[in-house]
């Protein structure tokens, strides 16, 4: 194996920025609002740096799908540490379309392609929450998973995988080549500094085209409407237990 | 030497300038500030003083990366870890 390791990242709007839907209802306003790389991506990057760092891997291949913009997000993965990237240009109304199907199939296209060990990316998108593309990914390369990761390890040529589900902590070992998703304890990415981010304008992105890939994007899917979530009502302040007792009974609540 | 401490410092505050476009209360707010606290130690000429401005400088880097650090994990955690389901730290 080419102990090469390929991480998907996603461009989404920034985790701090309040969203707005437009008023045709159609998606979300995404012109002129601050955009970055998704808290899980960041993760995913991370740990694929520091296992390089530990000189477990040899090679972090970051790859993202999208229009120019796209490039910011893979050039912060480059300061981080990443080696090369990949930029899939997707743009219009096709990207407005790409969903996890998508993007899996573009991944397990390079993952193949790249020779990769094993494919690392965060558990969900910020904007999306879809929780799929891993998950597919690996299905589309009959590849074992460790989704959820928040603990990996290199056991020869294993991957041991801590992860954390609803129950508490579950440890798994899987075979490489393989695909992991990031949780959100899995490591404490580093912040991308002016310098690093000098450096990283030389290291490579290639750009690639999904029809290069033999990769069929179009949707299964329509979005029909979006809508912001209800309005929380303003609370009621109440003088007595009873008062209380009354006002829940009167909501049905008792 | 004046030469290597003018590089490191304008390096400073490029680095600072950059981090500040984060700045949960804006970065114009931030640079305001950063400008001023530069400004007060422009006259500065002992090395090792300007050293030490560096290296508080540098603290400032170490305290603003922990602070947006711990602003996304805080508001992811609330987001996706139902405080009911696990026992979490």
């Amino acid at each position: 194996m080419s102990g090469r390791v390929l991480v998907g990242v996603k461009r989404v709007i920034d985790y701090a920025v309040k969203i707005r839907v437009k008023p045709d209802n159609s998606c979300v306003v995404t012109d002129g609002v601050k955009h970055s790389m998704n808290p899980f991506c960041e993760i995913a990057v991370e740990e694929a740096v520091k296992m390089k760092e530990k000189k477990l891997i040899k090679e972090v291949v970051v790859v993202s799908c999208g229009p120019q913009q796209a490039m910011e997000t893979i050039r912060t993965a480059l300061a981080m540490g990443a080696d090369r990237g990949i930029h899939v240009e997707v743009t219009g109304k096709d990207y407005e379309n790409l969903g996890p199907l998508q993007v899996s199939k573009i991944m397990a296209a390079l993952a193949k392609k790249e020779d990769v060990l094993f494919v690392i990316l965060g558990k969900q998108a910020i904007d999306d929450d879809c929780n799929q593309t891993g998950q597919m990914t690996a299905a589309l390369l009959d590849w074992p998973q460790g989704t959820f990761a928040s603990e990996l390890s290199m056991e020869g040529d294993k991957i041991k995988v801590v992860r954390e589900i609803d129950g508490g902590l579950e440890t798994v070992k899987i075979n490489t080549p393989a695909v992991i998703t990031a949780d959100l304890r899995l490591n404490t990415p580093r912040y991308a500094t002016l310098p690093n981010i000098m450096k990283a304008k030389k290291k490579k992105i290639a750009n690639v085209k999904p029809a290069d890939l033999g990769v069929d994007i179009t949707s299964r899917l329509e979005v029909l409407r979006v809508d912001e979530p209800p309005q929380r009502e303003a609370g009621v302040k109440v003088e007595t237990v009873d008062d209380l007792v009354a006002r829940l009974k009167e909501a049905g609540r008792i | 030497m004046a030469n290597l401490l003018k590089e490191q410092v304008i390096r400073l505050y490029k680095t600072l300038l950059y981090l500040g476009r984060e700045y949960p209360q804006g970065a114009a707010y931030f640079r305001g500030r950063l400008k001023t606290a530069f400004m007060k130690n422009k006259d500065e000429k002992d090395p090792e003083k300007i050293q030490k401005l560096v290296a508080r400088g540098d603290f400032v880097i170490k305290e603003l990366e922990a602070l947006y650090f711990l602003r996304k994990y805080r508001a992811m955690k609330k987001r996706y870890f139902d405080p009911e389901k696990k026992s979490d730290t």
